[in-house]
């Protein structure tokens, strides 16, 4: 593109972005380190306040009616579907909204119809005929699978080896460079896609080109449908933001049309919060803004994040409890050159957490570098044990990966923004494919040969070696299906729902990851290191397959720093994406792998039988990499160590832990507790750990919010690489959390 | 100096995160055996030497800490507690020789009722000492501790002289250390000691009850009442006033 000048570019100094599309160089050139303090921030205003209220009593309502508030069951949710919604029109400086009213439901049956309308009977509505019979012709994502998956992927499925593939709904974990509407308007981004699409097909048409092209087709069509979108807002977003009110209105009329598009999974924002502070920066210079407006505005962005809803099954709830949304913003890291990306407008943004009480959206994730400012870290460390809300990842171990504009997408997925995007995987049930594979791949469970029939172990006593032999033959069975299960997926998700928006909000040429998952890690390697260490022995039904074991003696185990079995779980990972990378995978994407439940370890466990470690049928895995609940004996510091032992080359997709501790383990005054905090965050990173939770609570307060949930009704605590209201997980969810261990004081 | 790796120690268990003994984060060792027989003991599971749960050399003992040398920073380190550890004051200076030598914070949790030639050695390789005094009068403390409060008054004499800084601790317990005069006194033993940084009041509690069935043994203590935050800040105000 020629080089472009707009006087909305006033005062900002010039580069390579103005001649590319290239937000990282835009924030290179012009953002502006910040080292201090929190006492810059402001509280929140009577109208941040009034509208807050507001909130708060629909978010009550929608709590009372089961969780759901309204469902608009007459139309298909699209950008323009809906006449303009507001919380108050006349309060609100950011606006819109993806129905008509605050905390309406749109249907969105791309995915598929079944799911559709069984999300709307859950809630006691009916998907209305006019939607029934537009869909009766058309063929969805969930169609188009089914078409194709073989006998073999049906039953894996089935049988829960393979789980929450994202085959009946949007498969999310992609950030649209939302940034790129304000810097540039959409104008000039229109002009650049087309520019792109003239030049397909140049070298021939093969499929590859053909599918680019009409993709590119479908993005500069809803590029043009966003700046409709906004029109009935009454803004012309043609053209680039010219303050900072602008800008985060811009920003989130592309992320709301996106929202409108796409009920995918998780549907992250990306990297803003330092990104807005440029334009903060140049309003307050210039006089037109002050500290307390700032604030505000983003205090009314972030409460427009908190408003974005989708309709869900209750199936989809068992595993992703809570209703996340996963509008996961990543704040702080560190530039390549040295300085820090903390900016005034980061604190800004967990100043949120203060100025409108403490939420699990957005959820916000710190990247974290030893070289962050140590006022940062401090103020970082006092909202987490202040609020629960949010997350940390290594920056210091992602950057050299990615540079220093990646994002999180999800929990823990990093990738760069508007130039990497994945298909999302979900997971591998690994306990349940060790049974399968001590049962020659029949499935006590199912009562179904789920996988290829070998021979059943009869040993009396586990053998390492020779279960080690037997589980390297169902691990390469699985890891091969797994990947053309999700080419499948993958395949029908670009062809019957295609994330238009968001990926016109990408280059036109994007690095693509195939993200692979596992779930119970901890349950396989203390199983497997119970067959090493201890005596396993079998228990078996009346056709002899195996349903129990009998485990005598003592064994290491995972979460204790204690390397003979710490090593195993490190192996499980570096095999199993070893033996995923054999498979080719749909459009080149690279394999990733990741260890993250989200809350599905309830429901794993709930579908795999008594495994070695002791667990019994039916039990929850701990979550993400995190050791089994209460099996740690050595303390936090012991238990963190083992989970930065995975390595994360391995599993470029995130390892999520999920680490509660009480308040009283972390130090017996606040400022202590904040420095501790500290310490322990530093020293888990240093080791290249990739990601963490934190809760400061006692489990007595989870206790008391589960016999009264009246009694902390806004109780928000980190889960597996996202934050929940407490309230809004099922009480199976939340006996599994009260469960988990809580690092206490000695 | 340079005798012996050959000491071993006798210890009851390690815990890889406080925040409560010491400054910072830290890593604690619990070493067996000790000499007291205080009627609060929340550890009576490591009075005698003979039921250790750990035999390591200050070697083995030190690869366990060094794990851990990156969440210390410049506040943190390793404390060794028990039991008593100048019970066994070779085997604790080699240990913390290994962490000086690696720069690790070291500090001794100790209720000073032994001062011997070794003793005085550990005492060059500490950083700090969390003191416990426990009663203000002789016959307290040898009635409920068996052991003379002169030797631990002596002890601190020669923290003083050594300039080693001092966290004191005390458990308060509830009408029976606790009251007006037995705290003044404490003030008045306390007062001349500048390397004192600060003396904490801890609230005696009985979650180790349990520990005392399951070895068969009474708790002397039973019949006192728990102490609070209400009972600390009573005495945190008379101390100071």
């Amino acid at each position: 593109m020629e080089k472009q000048v707009f006087q909305q570019w006033n005062g900002f100094q010039n580069g390579a972005w103005q001649e590319r599309i290239d937000v990282q160089d835009f924030i290179h050139q012009n953002v502006k380190s910040y080292e201090g303090d929190d006492t810059f921030l402001e509280g929140a205003t009577e109208r941040t306040q009034r509208l807050m209220q507001k909130l708060n009593q629909l978010l009550s309502v929608e709590q009372n009616f089961g969780g759901v508030l309204d469902i608009d069951t007459q139309e298909v949710s699209s950008l323009t579907a809906y006449q303009p919604g507001y919380l108050d029109k006349e309060e609100e400086l950011i606006v819109g909204l993806q129905t008509n009213r605050p905390l309406k439901r749109g249907v969105n049956p791309f995915g598929g119809i079944n799911m559709a309308r069984k999300a709307c009977q859950a809630y006691g509505y009916k998907l209305s005929d006019k939607i029934e019979q537009e869909f009766q012709y058309r063929t969805t994502h969930n169609d188009g699978v089914f078409r194709v998956y073989t006998e073999e992927m049906r039953k894996v499925r089935h049988a829960g080896i393979l789980t929450g593939l994202p085959d009946a709904y949007g498969r999310g974990r992609i950030i649209g460079d939302y940034r790129r509407v304000a810097l540039y308007g959409l104008d000039l981004l229109i002009q650049e896609k087309q520019q792109d699409k003239k030049q397909v097909g140049e070298q021939g048409f093969d499929v590859e080109e053909i599918r680019l092209s009409e993709e590119l087709y479908q993005q500069i069509q809803f590029l043009k449908y966003m700046q409709e979108m906004a029109q009935m807002y009454g803004y012309d977003i043609s053209k680039p933001a010219s303050n900072a009110r602008e800008a985060m209105q811009w920003t989130y009329f592309a992320y709301l049309a996106a929202i409108k598009e796409q009920n995918g999974a998780a549907m992250s924002l990306g990297r803003v919060s330092s990104f807005f502070d440029i334009y903060i920066e140049r309003d307050i210079e210039s006089g037109i803004l002050t500290e307390k407006e700032a604030q505000e505005l983003v205090d009314h962005f972030v409460m427009k994040l908190r408003m974005a809803r989708h309709l869900r099954t209750p199936d989809y709830n068992e595993l992703f409890g809570g209703d996340p949304m996963w509008i996961t913003e990543s704040l702080g890291g560190m530039m390549e050159n040295g300085k820090t990306l903390v900016t005034k407008n980061t604190y800004r943004f967990l100043n949120t957490l203060y100025n409108l009480g403490p939420a699990p959206e957005p959820n916000l994730t710190v990247l974290w570098s030893k070289q962050l400012p140590e006022p940062f870290k401090a103020f970082c460390s006092k909202v987490s044990i202040d609020t629960d809300s949010i997350q940390y990842e290594n920056d210091d171990l992602m950057r050299p990966i990615y540079g220093d504009d990646y994002g999180i997408a999800c929990c823990v997925s990093a990738m760069k923004i508007g130039k990497q995007m994945q298909f999302f995987g979900a997971r591998c049930n690994l306990p349940k494919l060790l049974l399968l594979a001590l049962n020659g791949g029949f499935d006590t469970f199912s009562n179904t040969q789920a996988g290829p029939e070998g021979t059943v172990c009869q040993d009396d006593v586990l053998d390492y070696d020779k279960v080690m032999q037997q589980f390297k033959k169902y691990k390469e069975w699985i890891c091969e299906l797994y990947i053309n299960t999700l080419n499948v997926i993958h395949y029908m998700h670009d062809k019957y729902a295609y994330e238009k928006t968001q990926m016109a909000l990408h280059d036109t040429e994007v690095e693509r990851f195939m993200a692979c998952g596992v779930a119970g890690l901890s349950v396989l390697a203390d199983s497997l290191s119970a067959i090493k260490y201890a005596t396993v022995k079998p228990i078996r039904n009346g056709d002899g397959y195996i349903v129990d074991f009998e485990t005598i003696g003592e064994f290491p185990k995972y979460g204790n720093d204690d390397d003979r079995v710490d090593d195993i779980a490190k192996e499980i990972l570096h095999d199993m994406i070893t033996e995923l990378r054999k498979t080719k995978t749909y459009r080149n994407a690279v394999h990733t792998l990741s260890v993250l439940t989200i809350t599905s370890n309830v429901m794993y466990g709930k579908k795999t039988g008594a495994t070695p470690d002791g667990r019994k049928a039916k039990e929850a895995f701990a979550p993400g990499a995190n050791p089994m609940h209460n099996r740690e004996e050595n303390g936090a510091l012991a238990s963190l160590n083992s989970v930065a032992k995975l390595s994360y080359d391995d599993c470029r997709d995130g390892i999520s832990n999920t680490f509660s501790i009480t308040p009283q383990a972390l130090g017996s005054e606040e400022t202590g507790r904040v420095n501790n905090l500290v310490m322990i965050l530093d020293g888990y990173f240093l080791q290249r750990a990739q990601h963490i939770n934190v809760n400061v609570l006692n489990r007595k307060t989870l206790e008391e919010a589960y016999e009264d949930p009246a009694k902390y009704p806004n109780l928000t605590i980190r889960v597996s690489g996202y934050a929940v209201n407490f309230h809004k997980l099922s009480k199976e969810q939340q006996r599994e959390v009260i469960k988990r261990t809580f690092h206490g004081a000695m | 100096m340079g005798q012996c790796n050959m000491t071993k120690g006798y210890i009851h268990s390690f815990q890889s995160m406080g925040t409560l003994d010491g400054p910072g984060v830290r890593f604690l060792v619990f070493m067996q055996g000790c000499p007291l027989r205080c009627g609060y003991c929340h550890n009576p599971d490591t009075w005698h030497r003979n039921t250790y749960t750990y035999c390591e050399s200050p070697e083995q003992v030190f690869d366990r800490i060094r794990k851990y040398k990156q969440y210390f920073g410049e506040n943190g380190g390793v404390t060794v507690s028990g039991g008593e550890a100048l019970l066994q004051p070779v085997f604790v200076k080699e240990l913390f020789a290994l962490c000086k030598k690696h720069g690790i914070h070291t500090c001794l949790d100790t209720s000073g009722c032994i001062i011997n030639e070794n003793v005085l050695d550990l005492l060059t390789l500490t950083d700090m000492v969390l003191l416990d005094i426990k009663f203000t009068d002789k016959r307290l403390y040898e009635l409920y501790t068996k052991a003379d409060m002169d030797i631990v008054m002596d002890f601190l004499s020669i923290l003083e002289k050594r300039n080693i800084r001092t966290w004191v601790r005390h458990v308060l317990v509830p009408e029976c250390n606790d009251s007006k005069e037995q705290l003044l006194r404490l003030k008045v033993l306390l007062a001349g000691y500048t390397y004192i940084e600060k003396v904490e009041f801890l609230p005696f509690r009985k979650i180790c009850e349990e520990k005392y069935q399951t070895l068969h043994l009474e708790f002397p203590f039973a019949k006192f009442r728990e102490g609070n935050q209400k009972d600390v800040e009573r005495a945190n105000a008379v101390f100071a006033s």
